[in-house]
């Protein structure tokens, strides 16, 4: 008896371990970001940085403007977005509203493995074959651009926004469409006046995420933006995101130097940034299932 | 049965896939009366319910045979509009459903569908459904706040209202009152009594006193198949077979 309880104990010890790790890990990495990126403000002014127009962390001396990389990555999100939410939220509501089941069973699966694919190989892609491209057909002097940078991204983020903007048509009570189709609404009026509106901040959320995947995505922006630390004027020029901007200058820099600290700053800002879209996000699901009496 | 025919089915037969549910169904649904379908659960009273405005529809490899009139028109003739058929027959289901929208929104849902602008006939209409479905006086100072605000009970009243706006010729209801309290179904039950003089309805319920209480016509169905139909009262006093006899009594269901 005795034994048999503490066996049960043992067993929730261990897995609780594993479960609470990853609150371990957040902390740590917080703890970290924190560590090595405040000192910089300490070095620099914070809105001098946050708002400083040069980032050239290797002339003498060394400047420290984060403008153009916040903006950059600020151009690419908001053109990622272009793409990812007709692409994304247009096919959760193609695959749940209109495909029969056979071309569910194809559809939903080629999403799922588009997301799968590893972010170099969209990075590869868009390198070899659309910057190229783009570079032809609008006649550009280089082919990696803000432009660029959003179309891969917003590929990318197309899988998130759709399986996310998909699960909150799932959650539109089937009680909506009948009583819709039941007073002489056809498909096309449930939808749009029943089943978006239902789903609406469920759809947002899905955007929001999209949104959160594709700021935070390195390599990809990385191979295709062209990698200009300039504050970018117009979407056909190269520019160099936050992300990639620490990517591409964390193996040159001396541990524990300034432009070690800043890059931290970057990674802090960009913690930031992340971790209020999923609040956000959170915060109107939510209150989404609540508005749909699903509870939390 | 000198009353006027409303709707007529004529050898309905009705498929899930490849399981029967209805067979051979023939029945007549008189103007102005209350039609109750009974049975134990699962003998398919809900799904004869949808046939009548095509609600079937939105179940995937579902099939229906036969012929099933409205005014001696077939509601399953290809040329015929569904979504007419639908206006014409409304439906209220088991579970109130409102939609997340406001009160007026709710009721007026079907006029705004339908392409009606004026917003004087709206603003009529909606207060005259309201009426009609004896919830106006509860709701006449909010009709702005959510529709979900309300109990169960005026959820269901306010579903019959956003029914009646449209102004259907049949009204179906599919136990309306199963997910309710016994004072918001007496409720219901009233509001049945009245609005017969108005409309035609059909009305699926698994509570036998209920369609002893309200009804005029009563059919009986069993495992799919027609068992007896005939004016509630005979039914419920002197049926014609022994099965009948024994649900209505309680010997089994």
């Amino acid at each position: 008896m005795k034994k048999a309880q503490l066996k049960e104990n043992l067993y929730r010890w261990f897995f609780g371990l594993f479960a609470f790790s990853s609150l371990i890990f957040l902390v740590g990495i917080t703890i970290i970001l924190f560590k090595e990126g405040l000192p910089l403000f300490k070095e620099i002014n914070f809105f001098n940085t946050i708002a400083g127009r040069y980032w050239y962390p290797t002339y003498e001396p060394p400047e420290f403007g984060m403008l153009p990389l916040i903006l950059a990555s600020f151009w690419v999100t908001v053109g990622a977005l272009f793409v990812c939410v007709p692409l994304g939220v247009g096919s959760a509501l193609y695959i749940h509203e209109l495909a029969g089941d056979r071309q569910k069973a194809i559809l939903k699966p080629l999403v799922e493995i588009l997301a799968s694919i590893p972010s170099i190989v969209y990075g590869f892609f868009g390198m070899v074959i659309v910057a190229p491209l783009l570079q032809d057909w609008l006649n550009l002097p280089v082919g990696q651009t803000a432009f660029t940078g959003s179309l891969m991204l917003g590929i990318m983020a197309t899988p998130t926004v759709c399986s996310i903007a998909e699960d909150a048509l799932g959650f539109v009570p089937k009680g909506f469409r009948e009583a819709s189709f039941a007073v002489g609404a056809n498909r096309w009026q449930t939808l749009t006046r029943v089943v978006i509106p239902a789903a609406g901040s469920g759809i947002s959320t899905a955007i929001i995420l999209g949104m959160s995947r594709a700021v935070g995505e390195t390599m990809t922006v990385l191979m295709v933006t062209g990698g200009a630390a300039v504050i970018p004027k117009s979407f056909f020029q190269p520019v160099r995101p936050m992300t990639s901007t620490i990517a591409a200058e964390m193996g040159e820099t001396v541990i524990g130097s300034t432009h070690y600290h800043a890059l931290f700053a970057i990674g802090l800002i960009l913690f930031f940034i992340t971790l209020v879209f999923n609040i956000v996000a959170e915060f109107i699901s939510r209150r989404f299932r609540i508005k749909l009496g699903l509870g939390r | 049965m000198a009353d006027k025919i409303r709707m007529k089915l004529e050898n309905v037969n009705f498929f899930y896939a490849d399981t029967q549910a209805l067979y051979e169904i023939n029945l007549d649904i008189y103007q102005n009366k209350v039609t109750a379908i009974i049975g134990p659960s699962g003998c398919g009273k809900s799904t004869l319910i949808k046939l009548l405005n095509r609600m079937n529809e939105l179940i995937p490899n579902a099939r229906c045979e036969g012929n099933i009139y409205l005014d001696g028109h077939d509601i399953y003739d290809p040329k015929v509009d569904v979504v007419d058929v639908r206006r014409r027959i409304g439906m209220v289901f088991q579970k109130p459903n409102p939609f997340p929208k406001s009160i007026f929104d709710n009721v007026a849902y079907g006029l705004y569908i339908n392409g009606v602008k004026d917003r004087h006939y709206i603003n009529y209409k909606v207060e005259k459904s309201l009426k009609d479905a004896t919830l106006w006086k509860e709701v006449s100072d909010r009709l702005h706040s959510s529709a979900l605000q309300l109990s169960g009970g005026q959820q269901q009243r306010l579903c019959i209202a956003r029914t009646l706006a449209v102004e259907p010729e049949v009204v179906l209801m599919d136990e309306p009152a199963s997910a309710l309290d016994p004072t918001s179904t007496a409720k219901i039950e009233e509001l049945i009594q009245e609005l017969k003089e108005k409309y035609t309805i059909v009305i699926v319920t698994h509570n036998m006193q209920q369609a002893a209480r309200i009804s005029d016509y009563t059919l009986f169905l069993m495992l799919g198949k027609m068992i007896e139909y005939d004016v509630t009262n005979k039914i419920f006093t002197n049926p014609s077979k022994k099965i009948t006899e024994d649900y209505i009594t309680g010997r089994f269901g």
